[in-house]
């Protein structure tokens, strides 16, 4: 499923004017209310009463009368909702914790820094990955660097992300010994040299999605008329392909890594099992062992908050590097 | 007109890497100072023709035959004056950047020679000011930045792919005439492409009209339209529309 | 420069594919199916290629290195690994192929009304799409899968729930552009109905490309699988699944590595049949 989705939503950010900012803005709200009707919805649409999942196939009907109460579930389905829109827009929270009995939120907040380290460092990596391998390959059209690198994408596509952590693990941890096997280390070296090896892995999965488009997106701008003007005026081939036809074709990057972002975020979820890492992947497992409805609510919403966030930024930035959307004078 | 070429261009061909002729063993040479008009339908490879001058093919396309002697540099104005800028780089920058890889000089002194040009091509002061990107100007302006662009270049031979075709029709005359008293004053020879005759007519001493990737027809220009030997060159003369007025009076009889 | 070329075009109308001349001429469609149909005979004839039951356990050989008796080796409970790594596939690619069709159908449907009727219907399909797209795939799988209770169940929940939207996306654009040729117009001002049009017109023109996207969407499926096995929340052993294989190889991974590579292999394996199946019905479809 992964690459089939990568349609560019955001093509549309170069017809002009401050107008789009505005649709798009709006559009992002809307799908922010929706994201939070579906969070709720997401438990109730399944087959299987929560109550009984948490209490287990064998409680009996006292208990799970008054598991229905602590989850208000004995209230009509509009009572419930418009409750948890409240606490939701009061607190921006989903609930207490049903083990822990603290907010929702503050346990995912405490998860957050190491995932979103963990993401970061991802990106940045991916994205370097990606721009050497396109380079490589669209400056080496129909040669075999080009064919090596195109065909990667058709394999990794059905690499499971875990299994290519496991791999990482065998290779770098236990034959060469250069990173810790799991858990995140003390200090600032420590975390960075735990993190290494599960960022490359979360990379991974993204670099050859960029790989591909970044190439067919330099191909297309080597071939047009302006790098054949700078070219016939002389100018050295280095500053034309790492001043122009790099910049031209990093903004349709950008704006995909801001539709694949939610791929990264789910990958990093999968991959901190892997490598036992303590952040949001981890506390969803608990709380999915545990049954913690609401902290389960509560790392879905927030994880496609942070969806619908990025990738607004990200059309906004690119909409606001692009000269072609500003318009005439 | 018979001094010395500047440009010879001997049984060129140009093919597809399918193998499929594109320019099919053309022949011409160009003196010093010259303008010449190649003129045809699209398609006809005349596009291709200034490509292989220029000594750069599009990808996929190949010299298989011929060659191509020149003793001074080319520089090329498009037909497309946006797509032949850098969207993402400031105008002013983009030709000073070529100033100052062609002349030699220091960046600062690059924006200045870029400034001047520009302000000989006719562009507003507003250029200096502030940033100015290509698609805020205009196409007639653009076409003035890509010219600026080959003149830094400080070229021998001016090859011109059909640089009116995507402006207004007042723009274009403007254009015209920019290109003319420019050739007038620094002397570049021209190579002309385009498929409206009338233009070619009026800036070209000699024409060489073609038809699928063959030069069917060469000569003086009043000789080649007044003569045509070739239907084909007939058809493109006859294609020329004549005013309305003189239309109407003629259906009338 | 903004756009990136699609890697597939529109085929223009629908064209009849002319046998096998044509797939020997498409060199990866033909490994495609050459690998594909390995895969899927092995998986038919196991029981009779192989001595060895796959949940069948024989304490006595456990972690065995491959040898000529066990090609694989033996996992932890003394399991013949290459039998296993077969009847896995049997089980995985069934559970692909069927959690496909509804989400396949739907998405096509939704996708066709969405771009040829445009307005409200469009704005409210792309809304409910925008809105799946922002839940992180693997998050709503793993809560869907979980909460409508582990096993092959959850999966088809999940993958009617958020499956169909790939499709409609591809399909979406492809009958918007349908819309704007000249004859639709023409067929509709004549009063043709519009489901005469959809289902007569439009369908023949976007069902191939969503059969190709079908072909990358299965590997996603397949890949979703094997992960929620290995998180424990797909297919419950002893049934054999290339995710559990993994993670019960996992702990093994300094001894007997190939426990956890070789069922990922297979996956990837997979992953390069369909792929390859899907780039070559591309490109046919792109042949006049």
């Amino acid at each position: 499923m992964m690459n089939s989705r990568r349609t560019l939503t955001g093509a549309q950010g170069n017809n002009g004017s401050y107008k789009w900012l505005g649709i798009a803005l709006v559009r992002a709200l809307i799908v922010i209310l929706c994201v939070m009707t579906a969070v709720f919805f997401l438990i109730r649409i399944v087959p299987g009463d929560p109550a009984k999942m948490i209490l287990g196939e064998y409680s009996t009907p006292e208990a799970l009368k008054n598991m229905h109460h602590t989850l208000g579930l004995d209230l009509p389905l509009w009572e419930q909702f418009i409750r948890f829109m409240k606490t939701l827009f009061t607190q921006g929270d989903t609930g207490n914790s049903i083990i822990m009995g603290t907010s929702a939120r503050e346990l995912i907040m405490q998860r957050a820094p190491v995932t979103l380290l963990l993401i970061l460092i991802a990106c940045v990596l991916a994205i370097i990955t990606a721009l050497l391998l396109a380079t490589a390959a669209a400056t080496h059209k129909d040669k075999l660097l080009d064919h090596l690198i195109r065909i990667f994408p058709a394999i990794t596509l059905g690499m499971p992300i875990f299994w290519v952590g496991i791999l990482l693990i065998l290779l770098f941890s236990v034959r060469l010994g250069w990173f810790p096997v799991g858990g995140v280390g003390e200090g600032f070296t420590g975390t960075l040299r735990s993190l290494a090896l599960p960022a490359i892995t979360v990379a991974f999965s993204q670099i050859p999605t960029l790989v591909r488009s970044l190439r067919a997106q330099m191909l297309e701008v080597l071939e047009s008329d302006f790098v054949v003007t700078l070219r016939a005026s002389g100018i050295p081939s280095r500053v034309i392909l790492f001043k122009h036809v790099l910049r031209n074709s990093a903004l349709p990057t950008l704006m995909l890594l801001g539709v694949n972002i939610s791929y990264l975020i789910g990958g990093t979820l999968v991959v901190e099992q892997v490598f036992g890492i303590k952040g949001i992947g981890s506390l969803l497992f608990t709380s999915i062992s545990n049954r913690d409805f609401p902290v389960i609510q509560g790392i879905a919403l927030y994880c496609a908050l942070s969806v619908v966030i990025i990738s607004l930024l990200i059309e906004i930035i690119s909409w606001w590097l692009d000269p072609r959307t500003k318009g005439k004078q | 007109m018979s001094t010395e070429p500047v440009l010879e261009v001997e049984s060129l061909t140009l093919a597809a890497k399918s193998k499929e002729i594109l320019v099919n063993n053309i022949s011409f040479s160009l003196a010093r100072g010259e303008s010449l008009g190649l003129v045809g339908e699209s398609g006809s490879g005349k596009s291709l023709t200034l490509r292989a001058i220029l000594g750069l093919l599009p990808r996929g396309v190949e010299q298989t035959g011929g060659a191509v002697r020149s003793k001074v540099s080319s520089a090329m104005v498009f037909q497309d004056p946006r797509g032949a800028l850098d969207p993402l780089c400031p105008v002013v920058k983009q030709l000073a950047e070529v100033v100052y890889y062609r002349q030699q000089v220091s960046r600062r002194a690059a924006r200045t020679i870029a400034l001047e040009l520009l302000e000989r091509l006719g562009l507003p002061d507003s250029l200096r000011k502030k940033d100015r990107y290509p698609s805020q100007l205009s196409g007639g302006q653009c076409q003035r930045v890509v010219i600026a662009l080959a003149l830094a270049c400080k070229p021998g031979i001016l090859l011109c792919d059909e640089p009116t075709t995507a402006l207004d029709v007042t723009v274009q005359r403007q254009i015209i005439d920019t290109i003319t008293s420019l050739q007038h004053e620094l002397g570049f020879a021209m190579v002309f492409v385009t498929h409206n005759l009338a233009i070619a007519a009026n800036l070209c001493s000699r024409l060489y009209v073609m038809k699928q990737g063959q030069i069917v027809e060469h000569g003086e220009t009043l000789s080649l339209l007044q003569h045509p030997a070739d239907p084909y060159t007939q058809m493109l003369i006859d294609s020329v529309l004549p005013l309305p007025e003189l239309e109407l009076e003629g259906s009338r009889q | 420069m903004t756009t990136t070329t699609p890697d597939i075009q529109l085929p223009e109308g629908k064209k009849q594919v002319n046998g096998l001349r044509r797939i020997w001429n498409t060199p990866s469609l033909l490994i495609g199916i050459i690998m594909f149909a390995v895969l899927i005979l092995l998986a038919l004839f196991i029981p009779y290629l192989s001595p060895y039951h796959p949940t069948e356990q024989n304490l006595s050989a456990f972690l065995q290195p491959p040898s000529s008796t066990h090609w694989l080796g033996t996992d932890q409970l003394g399991r013949d690994l290459f039998t296993r790594l077969i009847y896995a596939a049997r089980t995985d690619l069934t559970i692909m192929v069927l959690a496909e069709i509804i989400p396949f159908c739907t998405g096509v449907l939704l996708g066709m009304l969405s771009g040829y009727y445009g307005k409200w219907t469009d704005r409210i399909i792309a809304l409910i799409t925008d809105t799946f797209i922002a839940f992180p795939f693997y998050l709503i799988v793993i809560i869907v899968a979980f909460a409508s209770g582990a096993g092959e169940r959850g999966i088809y929940i999940t993958f009617i729930l958020v499956g169909w939207i790939v499709f409609a996306r591809v399909v979406r654009g492809l009958s918007a552009s349908f819309r704007e040729q000249e004859w639709v117009a023409s067929a509709q001002t004549l009063g043709l109905p519009g489901s005469r049009i959809i289902l007569r017109h439009l369908l023949p023109n976007v069902l191939p490309q969503a059969v190709v996207v079908l072909m990358t969407d299965m590997v996603g499926l397949l890949v979703a699988i094997v992960t929620l096995g290995y998180l424990g929340i797909g297919i419950a052993p002893p049934t054999p699944d290339w995710g559990t294989m993994i993670s019960d190889g996992q702990p093994f991974i300094t001894t007997a590595w190939w426990l956890s590579a070789v069922p990922g292999f297979a996956v990837v394996y997979t992953g390069i049949a369909l792929s390859l199946l899907g780039d070559g019905l591309a490109d046919i479809w792109r042949k006049k």
